[in-house]
């Protein structure tokens, strides 16, 4: 944008006024929703994660990013509490987090996607979003079957916020495909539809971007941006695609062999040594 | 519907048919638009109110009468309602093409000198912002739909609720304004600014006044006896004059309702469930619905494909002749029936068109197989002939009297004259005003008797009496022998092939004709997957052998039936080729309507037309390829040159030409 000074100015000054006021404020990056502190991870005798410690602030796009093995999956399963981890503390939304039933994980307010697309094959698209509402309906399973009263207007309320979701995805197009017949980068965005139905606190997203050709890319990182802006979701994400990440988030926490090596925003990141012999390996002379 | 000729005459601009409309029909949907899943409608009357204040809000940021105000973006209600809006304001609307990029929505922004830019979305609000420098007189952006847009400096960006509510807070004194300028509009005002594709060189803006839009609009809706029970779907590019006439001149006009689609990609969907009785479509998808519908049926059981040969045999047989309503025998008759409660109904109903009354194709010529597939269903589908520069109609063909061949008889108040050169000339009520600051254009194209040479070869059908198009008069040319050559008419037999999607053939002042062909994807890529060929892009199977032989059969059937012309036998190809990649309009070569830009094409593969006139068996090219970002690429590829077997005159012996 190249608005200058003076062009404004040249406006009505009422309007200029209200416009100003009309313009939403530009986002902000709140208090840490999610704090890790000295996270270690055993699996037997292997260690995949050692005395790690970040957090994820409110509002913000963090990446998490590192070689291979380094971690990465695993710190996200630590997050969204599917491994709980021997030592360290997990601080969520003002809580401290203790080991959690597959149910209280669900109900939490964090929904992922994964890196090996998870979706029911066999069903549509719509319904494969509906299901990531699931956690959110509350008529009975005996009034659902009968589909009546309440049961009949929660499901309308479901499928407008998945209405919205989809025109927000762009996929209505595929509105009644069964995914399995989708490509993989459509298949991903409906993943990332199911994961936006539940309505999280947190997003974590398992390497969005792999296998996609760029124009595909560009459109994920679109839409994760769009999510970002538009619903205020705060998002983890783990990507292989540097020039990605570097783009879009806001602050990159790196791992190597399961302890963190960097953390800090694209910029500090870029010009940080430790990362640059990680990534590029260093000659042993 | 007509309301009177006195009345017709006071309604002469589309903020005063606004009005008599949402008196007359108040409570009827004007509009509809696909959004949630669902489809929205609004009333004559909400549509009244909503362009009344969306006027009011372009008022109130400051639009004067004699500016311009640029519409961009797909078929949505609001982008109409804005059109009528500037014109409340006496303003003149101008649709931009919204799949241009940045550079070509450049150039008409900046030589209509438009004030405000109203844009769908945020891919259009960056593509005017990243040349707004070049804009000096832009000075509103205004957006529909706010997403991703939020962070944006608003300064002089809007959204439209925003424009609205400004126009609100002001209500009282801005309505009194709208009302005085819509009582003073007149006939002969400016109605809108359409930019033509541009065939030949940088488009041109085509001034159309009311009278121009409003009267051809009339005349052609009595000519098929328009409703205002008809329902069209509003699916074409807004900035293409057929769209504005249609969805705009012909709805206001008559008072029918225009539908809008969920998205571009939904459109077949959405067109089955309106199920539209007043349709338009140019050939090419038409083509496209029937190549699907093969496609479906080869991979149908047996029982069902059998009975689909049957009847559409029979519907071929018998069909059109029932439509114009001809004599048909009663057992003829009784099968067509049969036929139309197992096939013909439900197909026409997969297809959206079960409720088509007037179904129009216009624009290239369209395969006669294609044309008489759609007849042979029901559906009255017709060719009408018309250009930007006409308000669309020069010719149409009346109910009864279809051909494949010709495009109809002149419409409505057209006279049209045919020149020595052959060349159509026409005069009509639609004729433009003027091409927008290009007098030297105007005064070549329109001559003081208000003549308009459309730049088509053609003649006057003696058996039909109804005008029959040959090709672009500058594009027939001489072969070296000085034998005719006509290379649209070889093209558009080629094109009706399934395999071949576009072709482009070149032969003046040479010996001989060569062609460029591109292949149809979809129809190639089935056939592939059918007989098992395995190929990783458009590339590869462009280069497949078993493609090239299967395109050079079709070469040579087209060649056969050349050969029968007495007046274009020399037209028949003598070598082929197929281009790696599709001719695209972000790379120029082709306009936004889809037409081939003959020149560009031809200097830009200069290299492989001397190879297949020297006789080489393969040639390297590189070319660069622009993205839809505006970013650009280049791809090079190798390609396979091949000879076709040409034909003599009546004896159907073949001979290589090699």
């Amino acid at each position: 944008m190249t608005h200058t000074v003076a062009e404004a100015a040249s406006d009505d000054l009422e309007y200029a006024v209200k416009e100003i006021q009309h313009g939403i404020p530009p986002r902000v990056i709140g208090e840490p929703v999610m704090e890790m502190k000295h996270i270690t991870l055993r699996f037997g005798g292997v260690t995949a994660i050692k005395d790690i410690s970040f957090d994820i602030r409110e509002g913000e796009i963090r990446a998490i990013i590192g070689p291979n093995g380094a971690g990465k999956s695993s710190m996200l399963n630590v997050i969204n509490g599917f491994y709980h981890p021997q030592e360290g503390e997990i601080w969520f939304r003002g809580k401290k987090r203790g080991p959690m039933k597959p149910h209280e994980i669900a109900r939490q307010g964090i929904a992922r996607t994964f890196q090996n697309i998870a979706l029911f094959k066999g069903m549509t698209t719509l319904d494969n979003i509906m299901t990531g509402r699931m956690t959110l309906m509350k008529t009975g399973m005996l009034s659902q079957l009968w589909w009546w009263g309440r049961a009949q207007a929660e499901e309308i309320e479901h499928r407008e916020k998945v209405e919205r979701i989809i025109d927000f995805l762009e996929i209505q197009h595929i509105r009644k495909t069964p995914v399995g017949r989708l490509p993989y980068g459509l298949q991903k965005r409906v993943e990332l539809g199911r994961a936006l139905a539940a309505e999280p606190k947190l997003l974590l997203l398992d390497e969005p971007m792999a296998g996609m050709n760029v124009e595909e890319k560009e459109d994920m990182c679109r839409f994760i941006l769009d999510v970002n802006d538009e619903f205020g979701t705060t998002i983890a994400l783990i990507e292989h695609d540097m020039g990605v990440v570097m783009d879009i988030a806001d602050r990159v926490v790196v791992l190597d062999y399961g302890k963190k090596i960097g953390d800090g925003t694209p910029d500090e990141i870029r010009n940080n040594q430790e990362v640059i012999d990680a990534y590029l390996g260093v000659s042993h002379d | 519907m007509t309301r009177g000729a006195a009345l017709d005459s006071a309604l002469d601009t589309f903020p005063k048919l606004l009005e008599d409309n949402a008196r007359r029909f108040g409570d009827r949907p004007a509009n509809r638009e696909k959004e949630f899943g669902i489809w929205q409608s609004w009333t004559w009357r909400e549509v009244r109110d909503g362009t009344r204040a969306l006027a009011m809000g372009f008022m109130a940021l400051g639009l004067e009468p004699g500016e311009h105000v640029a519409i961009i973006g797909k078929n949505r209600p609001k982008l109409y309602w804005s059109m009528i809006a500037s014109q409340y304001c006496g303003a003149t609307p101008v649709p931009v093409y919204q799949d241009a990029v940045a550079e070509e929505m450049a150039f008409v922004l900046e030589h209509a000198e438009v004030v405000f830019a109203v844009c769908e979305d945020q891919e259009q609000v960056d593509k005017v912002l990243a040349v707004k420098d070049r804009l000096p007189k832009l000075r509103h952006v205004i957006y529909l739909d706010p997403r991703g847009l939020r962070k944006y400096d608003h300064t002089t960006l809007h959204s439209m609720e925003h424009v609205e509510r400004l126009g609100q807070d002001r209500r009282a004194e801005l309505e009194p304004r709208i009302d005085a300028i819509r009582d003073a509009g007149k006939g002969s005002d400016t109605c809108v600014m359409l930019y033509t594709s541009g065939t030949t060189g940088r488009s041109k803006g085509v001034v159309l006044s009311n009278d121009n839009v409003i009267v051809t609009a009339r005349g052609a809706a009595q000519f098929d006896d328009l409703r205002e029970t008809d329902s069209v779907l509003a699916y074409l590019p807004m900035a293409w004059v057929g769209d504005f006439v249609f969805s705009v001149g012909q709805a206001y006009v008559v008072g029918f309702c225009v539908s809008c689609p969920e998205s571009q990609e939904t459109m077949m969907a959405d067109l089955k469930e309106i199920g539209p009785t007043y349709f338009f479509a140019p050939p090419r998808i038409f083509e496209t619905i029937l190549t699907n519908v093969a496609i479906r049926m080869e991979d149908a059981g047996r029982v069902k494909k059998w009975l689909y040969d049957v009847f559409m045999a029979h519907a071929k047989k018998v069909g059109p002749d029932i439509l114009d309503g001809k004599p048909v025998g009663l057992g003829a008759r009784l099968k067509y029936w049969l036929g139309e409660l197992l096939i013909y109904g439900p197909l026409k109903n997969v297809l959206g068109f079960s409720n088509v009354r007037v179904g129009y194709t216009a624009g290239e010529a369209i395969g006669p197989e294609i044309f008489q597939f759609y007849r042979s269903l029901g559906i009255n589908l017709k060719q009408l002939y018309g250009q930007t520069e006409a308000t669309v109609f020069i010719t149409i063909q009346p109910d009864g009297q279809v051909r494949a061949d010709t495009v109809g008889v002149p419409g409505p108040g057209v006279e049209i004259r045919i020149a020595d050169n052959g060349e159509v000339f026409y005069r009509s009520p639609g004729v433009f005003q003027e091409y927008y600051k290009n007098p030297e254009s105007t005064a070549d194209t329109k001559d003081a008797e208000g003549w308009v040479a459309t730049g088509d070869a053609g003649f006057i059908d003696p058996e039909s009496g109804q005008l029959r198009i040959i090709d672009r008069a500058k594009d027939v040319g001489k072969m070296a022998d000085g034998s005719m050559f006509a290379p649209k008419f070889v093209e558009n037999k080629l094109k009706f092939y399934p395999p071949i999607l576009e072709a482009v053939v070149f032969g003046a002042g040479r010996d001989r004709c060569v062609a460029f062909i591109n292949i149809d994807m979809a129809a190639v890529g089935n056939w592939a997957e059918r007989n098992n060929i395995a190929y990783a892009s458009y590339q590869e199977l462009a280069a497949h052998p078993q493609v090239y032989a299967w395109v050079q059969k079709c070469i040579e059937e087209v060649n056969r039936d050349v050969a029968q012309d007495p007046m274009l036998s020399g037209c028949q190809i003598h070598r082929f080729l197929i281009l790696h990649k599709e001719l695209d309009a972000d790379d120029g070569e082709m306009t936004r309507t889809r037409k081939v830009r003959r020149r560009i094409v031809e200097e830009r593969y200069k290299p492989l037309i001397d190879a297949l006139y020297a006789g080489e068996p393969s040639a390297y090219i590189e070319t660069e390829v622009t993205y839809e970002d505006g970013r650009k690429g280049k791809i090079a590829a190798t390609l396979e040159l091949r000879d076709v077997a040409v034909f003599e005159r009546r004896s159907e012996q073949g001979r290589d030409a090699a």
